[in-house]
């Protein structure tokens, strides 16, 4: 029989190799459809009305001028009058029409009454923000504040991080359409499996059953497309409505202020150490927004490098910048951020090299202490580190300045329940099924190349049904735990049908199932190649009846995923003192994440990382005006992403092979986005001399520090 | 906090002053707009004034002929075919291909000129499909109309141009949403030019913008492709 566990690697064909992703034709030729560009017949285009205030009550809502506009289907209140609104961009009425343009006239029609409410969109004091304060967490751990007055070196300093948003290039939304009592929603959406059961308890159908969540593909999620949304009940309520489908898309405007915004979080830290680097005591008071119901949670600082005497006070500040959702890696960005620049200042302070400082204490990262060591080692060669690293300050004549910085960080990645059929048909054709989603980071890839390895076959023969919640249920995307999960039940499913095949064969070639195995397209006897059937004389075997097996993720611990990575990275910038502007020259990232499947697609994650790290280290911010509460950003003008020509080279090396591969299949989406902020923004600082406190490292924030420090 | 009667408040912006505009929108919007603890608003979806004026001063073209605001029966010349359709004036390009056409590979993200998703080439030249109005490349004065060339028409179903192939062998795409905005630049870029650097593709792609971070696989994508392109597959 076929053992379930993984083979090792240099066994396999397919896994660990580099691999095309399977829907990358469907792509880059434009004819996969995304949820966005589902048409179907008798189509309606929905348009939302938004708040265009951060805080106010609903008063009134009149729609009788809008109904009667050319076009119009359907209406659907979204925010009933005496409710609140919370920012900008909170949905309050959602219309239906024949065409787009006509639901936008529509929605123009539509009168809203708001009072104003007094609303908070900074969150740079909390101080002074009054009674919109929570204090959420106060621990002490040994004796910081001992520790701290004896140290021998103590370094000041507050760091941080703004809110900035998603910025899913497809929209957040739906084309929903009923056929009597049964709805299908064509979501964008990370979460396929989950979505009936939301829709059910929102009484939008009779039972969770009736409802079919179809998402082959979507375009972007990294953390907001969790749920159906207010925007995916209100489509389904104007569709059953109009008794036509709808598609309702959030606008761009609407999708920058109400679809998601990472938390920010600021930090006043204090951190000691010995003369030769060793860490004694940590002190800090963070805060920051998760919107106005304080989501996000308080950080567990400092981060990776767990200095044992430590105090730590977070407040979270209520504010009605914008709705918190998941961002790649909730928390660990910002926590990075505080934490690295903190240690990376104290090692100037004590004019160390602070890879030597990182070493030094690196036995305080835990368990995986051997692996950062490596990682950093190993980032130092690609980066050539101990050959450019200047202390603080770049004393080359000139405006151009150039610094390197480094950061570490963790994430868990352990995979989440996960479902998968696997069938085999009489006349050779492999089929896997399962709920989940690919949100473009490879899991339809990942899924079939465990498949057609397993089988001994080529990746062509199997096909992989993912993106239907008609499909075995598997979990949300997020967290990095996609690729363990999927990994862990394809695996057992297709093992399980394997053996069911196996046994089917064994008499035909005078073996016990047990001696068999499935390699090169064949069924053949271990170790005698030359008794073997082809895999489709094999299946011929079947007669009438296909195989089905199911596979499941095993509770709590399984034998074929594990979690907990590290990873290091290092930067190297050029800034330029008299504009301010800040140039990644070079990105190393060195990245363990257990046994890799497809590694073509995991280092795509990596650079992707690294390109999206960048982009929030030097561009991203949600910009909000104190005055009106409004965002003042929210189109792609002024709230910047990084363009293919805005950073110089990027290297990723994958840790695999022995010590790495054993652990099993770990999620990779979070932890490269986690350094790049820190470890540009201390490259920056060796750059020029001085500590840029915040990012996005934007060059008004640049210039401001130069002259604060005077640099020489 | 939230001031009241802040003349730079844009939510006070005069009546006055509004109504010397003469904007229907923007002088409701205004009318409704209270300088107390109370206010209403018609509401206006930002980023679509234009369109809306569209609405109120019918157009006028070359002819003299008044036509809109309702739909106008036009013809487009799309990837060598000519394809009739009854939109408003006001419809953008992208609009056209994707609501009435269903031709979705162009998509919808910025919708405002910056992002490059909605890329495809008129003309041998590249654009962004919703900074264009469809009438304004419609045939007119029995004159054909500009030669549209979307993605779609790059190669038949189930083939792939060389461009796109190159961006899979890369795995210059994640998501993939920006992709067919991409690879449509790329297209008519590398038609007028075959020999590019790296650094040429950094200016040359400069106008898409991708969220995933494929950039460093588009960037090899580009030059592979050219290659390609060059010997004579594509």
């Amino acid at each position: 029989m076929a053992d379930y566990h993984w083979p090792p690697t240099d066994k396999c064909s397919l896994i660990g190799r580099r691999i095309s992703r399977l829907d990358g034709p469907w792509k880059s030729s434009g004819r996969i459809k995304y949820s966005y560009d589902v048409n179907r017949p008798n189509m309606l285009h929905g348009k939302m009305v938004f708040s265009p205030y951060a805080h106010a009550k609903v008063v009134s809502i009149d729609t009788s001028a809008a109904e009667k506009m050319p076009g119009v289907k359907a209406v659907e209140i979204m925010t009933e009058p005496g409710k609140e609104v919370f920012w900008e961009g909170h949905e309050v009425v959602a219309i239906a029409a024949e065409t787009e343009e006509q639901a936008r006239d529509a929605a123009r029609r539509i009168q809203i009454r708001y009072e104003k409410l007094p609303h908070l969109v900074s969150d740079a004091a909390p101080d002074k923000a009054g009674e919109h304060t929570k204090q959420l967490a106060e621990q002490t751990d040994g004796n910081p504040d001992q520790n701290l007055q004896q140290a021998e070196v103590v370094s000041e300093g507050e760091y941080g991080s703004s809110v900035i948003t998603h910025c899913c290039l497809e929209a957040h939304g739906q084309v929903a359409e009923w056929d009597g009592d049964n709805l299908t929603m064509y979501a964008s959406t990370q979460n396929v499996s989950g979505i009936p059961g939301e829709l059910a308890k929102a009484n939008i159908v009779t039972s969770a059953d009736k409802v079919r969540v179809l998402t082959p593909v979507m375009g972007g999620g990294f953390g907001s497309k969790f749920g159906a949304d207010t925007w995916g009940l209100a489509c389904a309520r104007l569709a059953k409505k109009a008794g036509r489908p709808v598609k309702m898309m959030l606008e761009r405007d609407q999708e920058l202020m109400a679809a998601g915004a990472r938390p920010s979080m600021y930090a006043k830290v204090k951190v000691g150490a010995k003369k030769d680097g060793t860490l004694v005591g940590w002190a800090s008071e963070s805060w920051g927004t998760g919107g106005p119901d304080a989501q996000g949670g308080a950080p567990n600082l400092p981060y990776v490098v767990r200095i044992p005497d430590r105090r730590v006070r977070h407040t979270a500040v209520l504010t009605n910048i914008g709705p918190a959702r998941a961002w790649r890696a909730p928390n660990h960005p910002q926590m990075c951020v505080i934490t690295m620049s903190a240690l990376e200042d104290l090692a100037a302070k004590i004019g160390m090299d602070p890879l030597d400082l990182f070493q030094k204490n690196i036995q305080m990262t835990g368990q995986l202490a051997k692996t950062y060591s490596a990682e950093l080692e190993k980032a130092a060669e690609l980066m050539d580190w101990k050959k450019k690293w200047h202390p603080r300050g770049d004393k080359a004549p000139g405006p151009i300045k150039k610094g390197l910085g480094l950061s570490i960080h963790t994430w868990g990645g352990a995979g989440h329940p996960s479902n998968c059929n696997c069938t085999i048909q009489p006349d050779g054709s492999v089929e896997v099924s399962l709920g989940s989603q690919d949100l473009g980071t490879g899991t339809r890839t990942v899924i079939g190349i465990i498949t057609a390895e397993t089988m001994g076959l080529p990746l062509e023969a199997v096909k992989v049904n993912i993106g239907d919640s008609k499909y075995p249920a598997d979990g949300a995307s997020g967290g990095s735990t996609t690729v363990g999960g999927v990994s862990s039940s394809t695996r057992r499913a297709a093992t399980a049908a394997l053996n069911q095949l196996l046994e089917k064969v064994a008499p035909s070639l005078s073996a016990q199932p047990d001696d068999l195995e499935a390699v090169d397209g064949q069924i053949r006897v271990k170790g005698n190649p030359s008794k073997a059937i082809p895999w489709k004389q094999a299946c011929a075997k079947l007669g009438t009846s296909p195989i089905t097996a199911a596979g499941q993720r095993q509770r709590g611990n399984d034998d074929l995923i594990s979690s907990g990575v590290g990873g290091a990275q290092m930067a190297e910038v050029s800034v330029d003192t008299e504009t301010g502007i800040v140039h990644v020259d070079k990105l190393v990232a060195v990245q363990d994440c257990g046994l890799v499947i497809d590694l073509k697609t995991a280092e795509s994650q990596v650079y992707g990382a690294l390109i999206m790290g960048i982009t929030y280290s030097l561009f991203e911010e949600k910009i909000m005006d104190e005055q009106t509460g409004r965002c003042l950003n929210a189109d792609l003008e002024f709230y910047k992403l990084a363009g293919i020509g805005d950073f110089g080279d990027i290297v990723v090396h994958m840790m695999t092979g022995p010590g790495y591969d054993e652990r099993g299949v770990i999620g990779l989406g979070e932890p490269p986005v986690v350094s790049p902020g820190a470890a540009i923004s201390n490259a920056v600082a060796n750059a020029i001399g001085v500590r840029v406190p915040t990012i996005p490292l934007t060059p008004d924030k640049v210039l401001a520090a130069l002259e604060k420090g005077a640099v020489a | 906090m939230t001031k009241q009667n802040d003349p730079k408040d844009p939510e006070h912006s005069s009546k006055e002053e509004n109504k010397k505009k003469g904007g229907l929108r923007r002088r409701d919007f205004v009318k409704l707009v209270g300088g107390t603890g109370v206010a209403a608003t018609a509401q206006a979806l930002a980023g679509h004034t234009l369109a809306s004026a569209a609405t109120t001063m019918p157009e006028v073209v070359g002819s003299g002929k008044v036509i809109g605001p309702g739909p106008v029966a036009m013809t487009l010349r799309i990837n060598g075919e000519a394809k009739k359709l009854a939109v408003e004036p006001r419809v953008t390009l992208l609009d056209a291909l994707r609501n009435h056409l269903d031709l979705t590979a162009a998509k919808k993200v910025c919708d405002r000129g910056t992002c490059g998703a909605c890329t495809i080439i008129v003309n041998g030249k590249p654009v962004y499909s919703c900074s264009v109005l469809a009438i304004d490349v419609a045939d007119h004065d029995g004159k054909p109309g500009a030669d549209i060339r979307t993605i779609e028409g790059l190669a038949p179903e189930g083939k792939l141009h060389a461009v796109s192939a190159s961006f899979v062998d890369n795995d210059a795409q994640q998501c993939g949403f920006c992709t067919p905005g991409f690879v449509m630049s790329c297209k008519a870029y590398l038609d007028s030019h075959r020999n590019p650097t790296v650094e040429e593709v950094k200016q040359a792609l400069g106008g898409n913008l991708c969220r995933c971070g494929t950039y460093l696989g588009v960037r090899n994508a580009v030059v592979q492709a050219a290659m390609t392109m060059k010997g004579g597959r594509a």
